[in-house]
């Protein structure tokens, strides 16, 4: 482990992993109440609504986030002028939290879509049979059980989601696949230790990430 | 259910008015977003046409985007096929009744599945040529963390599809007199690939995706060639990125619109494993995880 004694090391491994849980949490929140906005259009009367929730998910959903997390550096903000933050470092950040936000938001639309096939036509029947708005069905009888229902595959999107955010590598951040490659450049004697801390944190915090979602979902799942 | 008939009911009066306000609303936000657009790319004289040219011209395409393209599809198609053969084969290993099989493979599936494809692809070009003392081709760095992470995922779609396959089925193959592997090669797996086929399907769009991560490796693909150098030369970037993201969604596109009609044909005859026991939450928790790579 003598990669890591020194200070200077330790520090590059800590910043970077910083950077994966602020573009994590920040993209996460973001992508969750687009995506729900989006399903929520995706299943509404109004056939327009429906037309940009499904332009949305086709056009994200089949385009590499690398592309999309590129376009937000070259086009939006170099040939568009669109910056977010005087910080250049910021600047990046908020960028990669706009693509990573998009191309998430997709996925969480399509999860909850098909978490609301799960519920049974009588409950949103029955809650019309009482007079219950669109809005009312959707927000008080629909939801609340598709979302019990769309635990384990929101659980699996928010892991891709955190290693995902690694791409953001790509325009410059230094998180933590930029800082295990600079560490491995200059400490070539030691790349297995290197990767195997790197992707043991990884390992470490997703693997039982992953079960606690399964756990979860068991537990919160509608006995029908 | 169909999510539309249901949740609202057929529109009176009030509603179809109220329905066409929302149209209309929402129609006017729409347009205004796309003025937005194009009056910010006019600004920009993003909208000159000698950005734009150079997408008439036979040059471009055989220059740099159907190179890139071929790279793009032959890191994708080998990287597939090598997948496919690492998550059937781990998918075995994870299902086998001797502990010293299982335990390896189980952790070698958690472990790639847990590790986030660049940090692997920067392990693998960066990293082994400190202890090979030899350049690593990107070609191969591609395919290898490509292979490595899509096959786990494809793991454990296999694991759970063989899990949903009926017990019935392997008991009478067993009485039949088949024997372990065969039960597995000819009776499970079979029934397990189309009851899976849909994850499947949607892990290989992911895959092909993944392959734009060969951009940060410099290894020539699509983004590589018909992005970043086309528009180093013509200064058009957004031009360059929105036909690339045209090709990519065609390619994802076609897989679907294939796999979904090999769906609907196994469907017609009747063959496709019924769904059992294990039920909603493995195999969601299997589509969910599948459906979300980079």
């Amino acid at each position: 482990m003598g990669v890591f004694s020194d200070p200077a090391n330790r520090d590059v491994y800590v910043t970077g992993f910083l950077w994966i849980l602020q573009l994590t949490l920040a993209s996460s929140v973001c992508a969750l109440a687009l995506g729900t906005l989006l399903a929520a259009m995706r299943v509404s009367p109004v056939p327009v609504l429906r037309g940009f929730g499904t332009a949305w998910v086709n056009i994200f959903r089949n385009t590499p986030l690398t592309l999309i997390v590129f376009f937000c550096y070259f086009g939006l903000y170099s040939t568009l002028g669109f910056s977010a933050s005087d910080d250049l470092e910021r600047n990046n950040y908020w960028l990669g939290v706009i693509g990573l936000s998009v191309y998430t938001a997709a996925f969480v639309c399509e999860a909850i879509r098909s978490g609301i096939n799960t519920v049974p036509a009588g409950q949103s029947e029955a809650a019309r049979a009482i007079g219950m708005t669109f809005r009312q069905t959707l927000t008080m009888i629909v939801l609340p059980q598709a979302g019990r229902a769309v635990i384990a595959p929101l659980g699996s999107i928010l892991i891709a989601l955190t290693k995902n955010a690694t791409i953001v590598g790509t325009i410059g951040l230094m998180e933590s696949s930029n800082a295990m490659k600079q560490l491995i450049n200059d400490n070539g004697n030691a790349v297995f230790t290197i990767f195997l801390v790197f992707a043991g944190t990884f390992a470490v915090v997703l693997i039982p990430t992953g079960y606690g979602f399964g756990w979860l979902a068991n537990r919160l799942a509608v006995k029908r | 259910m169909s999510a539309d008939a249901v949740l609202y009911d057929h529109p009176g009066p009030r509603a179809r008015a109220r329905n066409r306000i929302l149209t209309v609303a929402f129609g006017v936000l729409l347009l205004a977003l796309l003025y937005w657009i194009y009056s910010k790319f006019d600004e920009k004289g993003q909208w000159a046409a000698a950005l734009w040219k150079p997408f008439t011209q036979g040059s471009t395409w055989t220059g740099y985007i159907l190179p890139g393209l071929k790279n793009t599809l032959a890191a994708a198609i080998v990287a597939m096929a090598l997948s496919l053969a690492f998550g059937v084969i781990f998918a075995v290993g994870r299902l086998s009744e001797h502990w010293w099989l299982r335990i390896p493979a189980g952790v070698v599936v958690e472990f790639f599945r847990a590790v986030p494809l660049l940090l692997m692809m920067f392990f693998i070009f960066f990293g082994i040529p400190f202890v090979t003392e030899q350049p690593m081709s990107n070609f191969w760095a591609v395919v290898i963390a490509l292979t490595l992470y899509n096959g786990s995922v494809l793991a454990e779609a296999f694991r759970a599809g063989v899990r949903a396959v009926p017990s019935g089925q392997s008991e009478a193959a067993y009485a039949i007199g088949m024997r372990k592997g065969q039960v597995m090669g000819q009776i499970l797996i079979p029934q397990a690939a189309r009851a899976m086929l849909p994850v499947i399907v949607s892990q290989l769009v992911v895959l092909v995706k993944d392959t734009a991560l060969g951009y940060i490796i410099s290894y020539s693909e699509l983004l590589q060639l018909g992005v970043n150098n086309l528009a180093a030369n013509f200064a058009n970037v957004i031009q360059a990125a929105i036909v690339a993201a045209i090709i990519y969604i065609a390619i994802n596109t076609a897989l679907t619109t294939v796999a979904g009609w090999l769906e609907r044909r196994t469907r017609r005859s009747g063959r496709a494993a019924r769904p059992t026991k294990p039920g909603p939450v493995v195999l969601a928790g299997a589509a969910g995880e599948v459906g979300a790579g980079a």
